[in-house]
């Protein structure tokens, strides 16, 4: 049995810029997380109004999600087995001070049902699975930095013993204007291979 | 009344983030929930919010909502009959 | 590689109890630890019920014998005190013997500690040691301290409320795959008006007891608590010679792919996690003698979940019941906490009784267990599920 896993396509959204397989996509000068995020949603053709109801953690790990998988030309009536895993650092913490901010305002006090529900790191990776109908399992972690060891060790598994076809993987990072994602996806296809070093490799670029 | 239902369709596309409508894409009439415009249980929950801050008025249980935020005219209807700010 | 992941070690505190025996006896005693709150000063106080564990953080600090100027949240205190019962309870002596490895889950994380001092941290200084904590995974890295075992594999998992679930899932896989030859594996979620807060806007809070599986349900109670399980491979149960409490049999996660809350009209993520379990287990459905339903008690859940049920299980549903109205719903932990409850079902052939049932669901005429009820169990089945869509399901077995 092969047991080589491959990544075979990656996505980096990072300093107003977005890139697929270290082609540059898109770029907006700008600092302000919002305005690039939706001037990229607009650009790249999403057409997904839910979008514009996400937080911002969701709108960065989406975006990136989105440019992979409308790479690989999916049908989007036809559930995919594809799981996701990602991680990151800060949480749901950008969204988190959001909601506490409502309740802590004793003058204004008007906590949004809209935003309390983003206040957990894996919604991101639910609208993700919304959009692509992907049942398959998914799971989020925390850690200090990218833990390429971590991601590589289990999406294999994930491959190895058949719980999906592919596995979505990366590090969504976001806090006020400051973000950086990297997702890539991990198949038996592939030029690259799935392996810590390669993981590393790709996100210093 | 047709002043109350401009601003309930700007706060609407505001509070919701419909970001690619404006307030003529929506009629009096048009169903908000389900099939029409879209909307979901969150959004619905955002509208009872917005009730309260903007109206003063407090729904106790989601499921008032429904005939409520049926459309436009039926929320300007209650807002009219029950607000208190 | 190991064939079976034994459950060696348990460790629980919660709103029924301060340790495993005191939470079996208020199980077995139809004993609600479900009250009006009292730690937390929040202007809900009148209109909901909380499941709080009666301890303060001065008593958890004097417990666990830590210096004043530690920063340990709630969510911390909680896990420690659980995990090192759960060691303990494991007759682990030297931990480091064997490669030990902590994978935690919590949702609320040092939040308790960040809305008590949010507006003292930019005039006090002393308070300031907690923004450190705040992070999900510090609470981790500090249980992982008291155990011993910082420098091994720590990690923290944070998927709603299937997060402990998901840990034991992990868990399990590292000690099959031969990477771990033991895990300590749970979750921890302490209290906090953030969650308070945010339930309440979703209209989901119960203004009384919870009520899973009622007709007449009106939402959850949310809870406190702590659970650690401590997962051994083959080789460490025969070369120290082990009491297995029972086995982690089964396991399995998928999407519900509907909405950021709500669960699928028909439960098509916990259908799907149901069945990949039983799968993963070589299991049939009528293997499976008791279900401990995740059963929040809204509305949403308990359909969505007796539906998904009735899709596995068919005409044959066996006996199932939610323990969430003895603790409350214990977020990140509950996955935990009813795999603690599910080993003692094993251990003692007993199923809970759901409480607080009166009146039958209109849309399904399947019904939870309502009285204590003995009977000889093999194999348990604990559904867990979670905002984002998020929904797992583990089985654990008398037999390897």
């Amino acid at each position: 049995m092969d047991n080589s896993f491959y990544i075979k396509s990656h996505c980096r959204i990072k300093n107003s810029k977005i890139s697929l397989n270290t082609v540059e996509v898109f770029e907006r000068e700008t600092k302000d997380f919002i305005e690039f995020i939706k001037a990229a949603y607009k650009s790249l053709d999403t057409k997904y109004p839910k979008f514009f109801k996400m937080d911002r953690l969701s709108k960065l790990a989406f975006i990136a999600a989105d440019v992979l998988l409308k790479n690989e030309n999916l049908n989007p009536e036809i559930e995919q087995d594809i799981a996701v895993v990602l991680s990151n650092k800060a949480s749901s913490l950008d969204t988190d001070r959001k909601h506490q901010k409502a309740i802590q305002d004793k003058e204004n006090y008007y906590p949004s049902p809209a935003v309390f529900v983003y206040t957990l790191p894996n919604i991101c990776i639910g609208e993700i699975s919304i959009k692509y109908k992907l049942y398959s399992e998914n799971s989020f972690f925390i850690f200090d930095s990218l833990n390429a060891e971590h991601l590589s060790i289990y999406s294999n598994s994930l491959l190895e013993t058949n719980k999906a076809k592919e596995v979505l993987c990366g590090w969504v990072e976001l806090d006020g204007d400051n973000y950086d994602a990297f997702l890539y996806l991990v198949s038996t296809k592939g030029k690259i291979e799935h392996t810590k070093q390669n993981i590393d490799k790709l996100y210093k670029l | 009344m047709d002043a109350l239902k401009l601003e309930l369709k700007e706060n609407i596309i505001e509070q919701l983030n419909l970001e690619d409508m404006t307030a003529d894409d929506i009629a009096n009439d048009d169903i908000l929930f389900g099939d029409g415009l879209g909307l979901d249980s969150i959004d619905a929950l955002e509208l009872i919010v917005m009730l309260d801050k903007n109206y003063g008025i407090k729904l106790a249980d989601p499921k008032e909502g429904r005939a409520i935020f049926e459309s436009i005219d039926t929320m300007a209807a209650y807002i009219a009959e029950n607000r208190s700010k | 590689m190991s064939k079976g992941v034994a459950i060696t070690g348990m460790g629980i505190i919660s709103a029924i109890g301060n340790n495993v025996a005191e939470n079996y006896q208020s199980l077995i005693d139809g004993k609600k630890g479900i009250t009006r709150v009292e730690k937390i000063d929040t202007i809900h106080k009148d209109v909901i019920m909380v499941g709080e564990i009666d301890i303060t953080n001065e008593a958890f600090e004097k417990k666990l014998g830590l210096a004043k100027d530690n920063n340990y949240s709630r969510t911390a205190f909680l896990g420690a005190v659980a995990a090192k019962q759960a060691i303990a309870d494991a007759g682990i002596t030297n931990i480091n013997k064997y490669k030990t490895g902590l994978i935690s889950a919590t949702s609320v994380g040092g939040m308790d500690r960040t809305e008590t001092h949010y507006y003292n941290y930019l005039t006090e200084a002393e308070p300031r040691k907690y923004i450190d904590g705040h992070h999900a995974g510090d609470s981790s890295q500090k249980i992982a301290e008291q155990l011993g075992i910082e420098k091994s594999l720590v990690t923290t998992i944070s998927t709603a409320c299937s997060s402990a679930a998901n840990a034991i899932m992990f868990g399990a896989r590292l000690i099959k795959s031969g990477q771990l030859d033991r895990v300590v594996v749970g979750g921890t979620d302490c209290m906090s008006k953030f969650t308070i807060n945010g339930f309440k806007t979703l209209m989901i809070l119960s203004d009384t007891y919870n009520t899973p599986f009622d007709e007449n349900r009106k939402g959850l109670n949310l809870g406190e608590a702590a659970a650690f399980l401590v997962l051994e491979s083959d080789a460490v149960v025969k070369a120290e010679n082990k009491t297995v409490l029972a086995y982690v049999k089964g396991y399995a996660n998928a999407n519900d792919a509907h909405h950021q809350t709500a669960s699928s009209d028909h439960g098509d993520g916990a259908t799907l996690a149901m069945e990949k379990a039983l799968k993963v287990a070589g299991l049939e459905p009528k293997d499976i003698d008791y279900i401990n339903a995740h059963g929040t008690a809204t509305g949403n859940n308990d359909l969505s979940e007796g539906r998904a049920i009735i899709r596995v299980f068919g005409d044959n549903v066996p006996d199932f019941s939610s323990t969430k109205a003895y603790t409350g719903h214990t977020l990140a932990a509950a996955g935990g906490i009813e795999a603690v409850y599910s080993v003692l079902a094993l251990q003692n052939n007993i199923i809970y009784p759901n409480l607080n049932f009166k009146t039958q669901m209109k849309e399904f005429n399947i019904t939870p267990q309502l009285t204590l009820k003995e009977k000889h169990l093999d194999v348990i089945m604990s559904n867990s599920f979670g905002f984002g869509g998020n929904c797992s399901t583990v089985i654990f077995s008398k037999e390897a």
